[in-house]
């Protein structure tokens, strides 16, 4: 069940916690895997830990440009074409609506959205004609749910996931999967720094009690870039402790 | 038969993996070689890339035949 050898992935953001789970998971799973990230050093170092069949495509994903060349850098890098793209990397720029500046909506929409389709568009084109593809967006709880102070993350979410619908009914007779996670609250460096009164009263929310881990996203991760998953498409898988059920 | 008639069919029968009989000048894309309007797109994006041409969208729409493609393509490659 779900083996992925002779599958070539590629995980953005992979110098994060998450990303750096669903690299190392994909990678025991069989899979030949790309890290991207802006941080040169941190990849390498993930992937000299990966070992064999680990490599770096950096990438800055606010370059329109650079984005664009990612899915071909990162196919060079492994010298094979690519099946999987998890589209993981993203940042946050919270405020208030009232205080909130251009710049901070237009970076994260940038990132997070606009990234995820510059990415599925050139990785598209291959796995149309290889007649095989798996796309997975990393949302978030938060698009669902929404957040005071990240209209512009739970719009860049959300608008993540209303892409993987449309895109899915695109491509899905060539056997391409779109899909997202949409994790919860994870344990993370964000949420290390919260104080015992901030995690009690997201604790409270939580049905499961905990917070999740970044295995916990990596393994929704194996499963939709799995052959078994291939009946599965256009849909957000929910890991979140119970917080939100829909 | 012309160059770019050749090229065409080329394309084509690559691409649908279609019998190279059937890939005649009248040959339409959906009713006689089973392209979908995926296949459409795939097919006017190879032609782009082998004839190094643009074919706007509008102008995709018209292209039903593989003739239609030819003779466009044709008349893009004269102007």
């Amino acid at each position: 069940m779900f083996d992925l050898s002779g599958k070539t992935a590629l995980v953005t953001g992979a110098t994060g916690g998450l990303g750096a789970n669903i690299a190392r998971a994909l990678h025991k799973q069989g899979a030949k895997v790309v890290l991207s990230g802006t941080r040169e050093a941190v990849l390498q170092e993930l992937a000299a830990e990966l070992g064999d069949n680990a490599y770096v495509a950096a990438c800055n994903l606010s370059d329109a440009a650079e984005v664009d060349g990612l899915i071909a850098k990162a196919e060079a890098a492994a010298g094979s074409p690519l099946d999987i793209l998890v589209a993981n990397a993203g940042i946050t720029k919270d405020g208030l609506i009232l205080r909130m500046k251009d710049e901070d909506w237009e970076a994260v929409i940038k990132v997070n959205l606009e990234s995820y389709f510059r990415l599925s568009r050139a990785a598209v084109k291959g796995m149309m004609k290889r007649r095989f593809g798996r796309i997975i967006g990393i949302t978030s709880v938060v698009g669902v749910m929404g957040n005071p102070g990240q209209t512009n993350y739970a719009a860049s979410k959300a608008g993540m996931i209303g892409f993987s619908k449309a895109l899915g009914q695109e491509v899905a007779s060539r056997n391409i999967t779109v899909n997202c996670i949409a994790p919860g609250f994870i344990a993370s460096p964000m949420t290390d720094v919260l104080n015992d009164a901030q995690r009690e009263a997201i604790l409270t929310k939580i049905p499961a009690g905990k917070l999740g881990e970044g295995a916990d996203i990596a393994s929704a991760a194996v499963y939709l870039a799995s052959n078994e998953a291939g009946y599965v498409t256009g849909q957000t898988l929910h890991v979140n402790g119970g917080m939100v059920m829909i | 038969m012309s160059e770019v008639l050749e090229r065409v069919r080329k394309i084509v029968i690559d691409h649908l993996d279609a019998d190279p009989d059937k890939v005649t000048d009248k040959a339409s894309f959906i009713d006689d070689l089973e392209a979908d309007s995926l296949d459409i797109v795939e097919l006017v994006m190879a032609f782009e890339e082998e004839f190094d041409i643009e074919i706007p969208d509008d102008s995709a729409e018209h292209i039903l035949t593989v003739g239609d493609a030819v003779n466009y393509i044709q008349e893009k490659l004269a102007a």
